[in-house]
């Protein structure tokens, strides 16, 4: 009987065995992905406003027409005096409130100029940005029908175009965001649990005075950690195209490879904090703290890493998170080949090589 | 002569084959430390030692090969049935399929663990998952097995089964290195040492050890030798 394949039986048996593990391990990337894609989202929708009309005539009613029929605002109330603006807003269900100025229309004929406030409530700042963008652009149009039948001198017409995703949906960055933490966390901070595991029952030292090679102890316990990632990666990515309706632009067998060498990435991680940790608990600690939170934060997944301060752009670049981001994005939505990403494919391998390299070292000096 | 080492403190002494050597000492004494170094988990920072016939420093590979190990920790797994553990350790060590099937079947003949044996190993009573472990340790038929105090927490009737099997695997030819606080047991061995502050401070067979400290019991000239 083969030696190593007893082994990985024996590894198999002990992840089917721990079922609440087991349950983590497949439910979690489907939980994780419904949750990203349904509850978190940058797009508004349906949110309550306020207007405080104090000319109530032919163009404020048709701007508040225009508002309320789209799908992003439903007019909560119509308010009558300045004072009630903070109480609104007191009251937490409205976010904006828009205020026109006396004798609008009349204003618009005579001065060729009249004007709106917008008042958002700022205590969620990206929401107040995208609502006052919104309802600016609303207003806008409604001015250019208003000029249509006499054009201004001169004007600057810009056109924008959103490539790649051109109804900015929140799903098109999480779906490869969700799949960078999941591989992460499945493969850095399982194996390097199942490795402290046998290290705190005991049976690791059987198993380094059996003429098992250390070798071939650590693969034995990484090997079945690559099938699983693989398939719940295969899950976040068949998710993410029936359910989210992502594109997939690029060859799904290249995102198949660039996944496995992630994967490999992650667990010589996992295998480097098992080397440092005593026990399961450490483990969990380091994988959590030390990959867990700089994979979600430092890794552009949320947050843009051009806007960080320059000490934390240059911090992400050893996140390997980045690089594999950066490499999904491509291939789902760019539809980019390897002459596009051969760089974040190098610095990945070699990110790989050197945790393998480390690791390696760090377990056999522990045994002498 | 068999298995002949220099110990850290020193002192050459040699075991031979089908002797029961029992390795004695208070806890801190250094009996666990001496036996990681026999089995390559522990470089020895000074001497020599051969194992079986080969090297520590330099044949560690074959030394594996030849022992068996039963560590403090109760080392099989838990979440494996008795079934599975044989096949598992017989499996690393190199054994065929047929040759863990055949043993499989003795092993649970010999502990009558017939029923049992697709039970998961952590559902079992103390006293047999120890018994388990040396049956476990020395599948491969090693020439040396290594027991690092293998009948803590057992009840007194377990550990005279355990003795048994321990006397029982010695007439088959494997030498027995045993570390124990209990003296009850050093009576059982073939031949004792008193390991104290990492020294060894006597060797020889039990009965000579009493005549030569003038006690009844192991137990005495262990304290005699413990207080100084």
């Amino acid at each position: 009987m083969n030696p190593f394949f007893g082994f990985i039986k024996k590894e198999i048996y002990h992840i089917l065995r721990d079922k609440r593990s087991l349950i983590i391990l497949l439910g979690m990337p489907v939980v994780q992905i419904l949750l990203f894609g349904f509850a978190i989202t940058n797009e508004i929708n349906n949110v309550d406003i306020a207007i405080l009309d104090h000319s109530k005539d032919v163009a404020t009613r048709e701007i508040t027409n225009k508002i309320s029929s789209s799908k992003y605002f439903s007019i909560n109330r119509l308010i009558t005096n300045e004072a009630n603006i903070k109480t609104v807003f007191k009251k937490g269900k409205v976010k904006a409130v828009i205020v026109f100025e006396k004798d609008f229309s009349r204003n618009l004929i005579r001065d060729r100029k009249a004007t709106v406030q917008i008042i958002t409530d700022a205590t969620d700042p990206n929401t107040a940005n995208t609502i006052s963008n919104y309802i600016s652009s609303i207003l806008q149009n409604y001015q250019k029908e208003q000029n249509k039948a006499t054009p201004p001198t001169y004007q600057i017409v810009s056109k924008t175009r959103m490539v790649y995703n051109p109804e900015l949906k929140s799903a098109y960055m999480f779906v490869p965001g969700v799949m960078t933490v999941i591989l992460m966390l499945i493969s850095a901070m399982m194996t390097s649990i199942s490795i402290t595991r046998e290290k705190e029952l005991g049976t690791m030292e059987v198993l380094l005075v059996s003429p098992l090679k250390p070798i071939q102890v650590i693969t034995g316990k990484v090997v079945p950690y690559i099938f699983l990632s693989v398939f719940n990666a295969i899950v976040i990515v068949v998710l993410g195209i029936f359910v989210f309706k992502m594109p997939v632009q690029g060859s799904l067998f290249w995102l198949g490879l660039e996944s496995v060498l992630f994967i490999i990435t992650s667990l010589a991680l996992g295998i480097l904090i098992s080397t440092l940790s005593a026990t399961q608990q450490t483990a969990m600690m380091l994988s959590l703290m030390g990959l867990m939170l700089p994979t979600i934060l430092l890794s552009g997944f949320i947050f843009p890493i051009s806007s960080m301060p320059v000490i934390l752009q240059v911090i992400s670049n050893i996140i390997p998170a980045k690089w594999f981001i950066i490499i999904v994005k491509g291939i789902l939505l760019k539809g980019v080949n390897m002459a596009f990403i051969w760089k974040e494919t190098l610095v990945l391998m070699a990110m790989a090589l050197f945790f393998i390299g480390l690791s390696v070292k760090k377990y056999k000096t522990r045994l002498e | 002569m068999f298995g002949d080492f220099t110990a850290v403190n020193a002192i050459t002494f040699n075991v031979s084959k089908g002797e029961i050597f029992g390795f004695l000492g208070a806890n801190g004494a250094g009996k666990t430390t001496a036996m990681k170094m026999l089995i390559g988990i522990l470089k020895p920072t000074s001497g020599d030692a051969t194992v079986a016939g080969f090297d520590v420093a330099k044949q560690r590979e074959s030394i594996k090969k030849n022992i068996g190990y039963m560590s403090q920790k109760f080392a099989l797994y838990n979440d494996l049935t008795i079934t599975e553990n044989i096949t598992f350790f017989g499996g690393i060590y190199g054994l065929s399929r047929a040759e863990i099937k055949n043993k499989t079947k003795v092993l649970l003949d010999d502990l009558q663990l017939q029923n049992v044996a697709n039970t998961l190993v952590g559902e079992l009573p103390l006293g047999w998952k120890q018994k388990l472990a040396f049956s476990v340790a020395t599948l491969h038929e090693p020439k040396i097995v290594f027991l690092d105090e293998p009948t803590g927490g057992v009840d007194p009737i377990t550990r005279r089964q355990f003795w048994e099997m321990i006397y029982k695997s010695a007439n088959q030819g494997t030498t027995v290195f045993v570390t124990t606080h209990y003296m009850d047991e050093a009576e059982y061995c073939d031949r004792i040492s008193i390991m104290v502050n990492g020294k060894i401070e006597a060797l020889d067979a039990p009965k000579k050890l009493k005549e030569q400290f003038g006690s009844d019991t192991i137990n005495e000239v262990f304290l005699k030798l413990a207080r100084g």
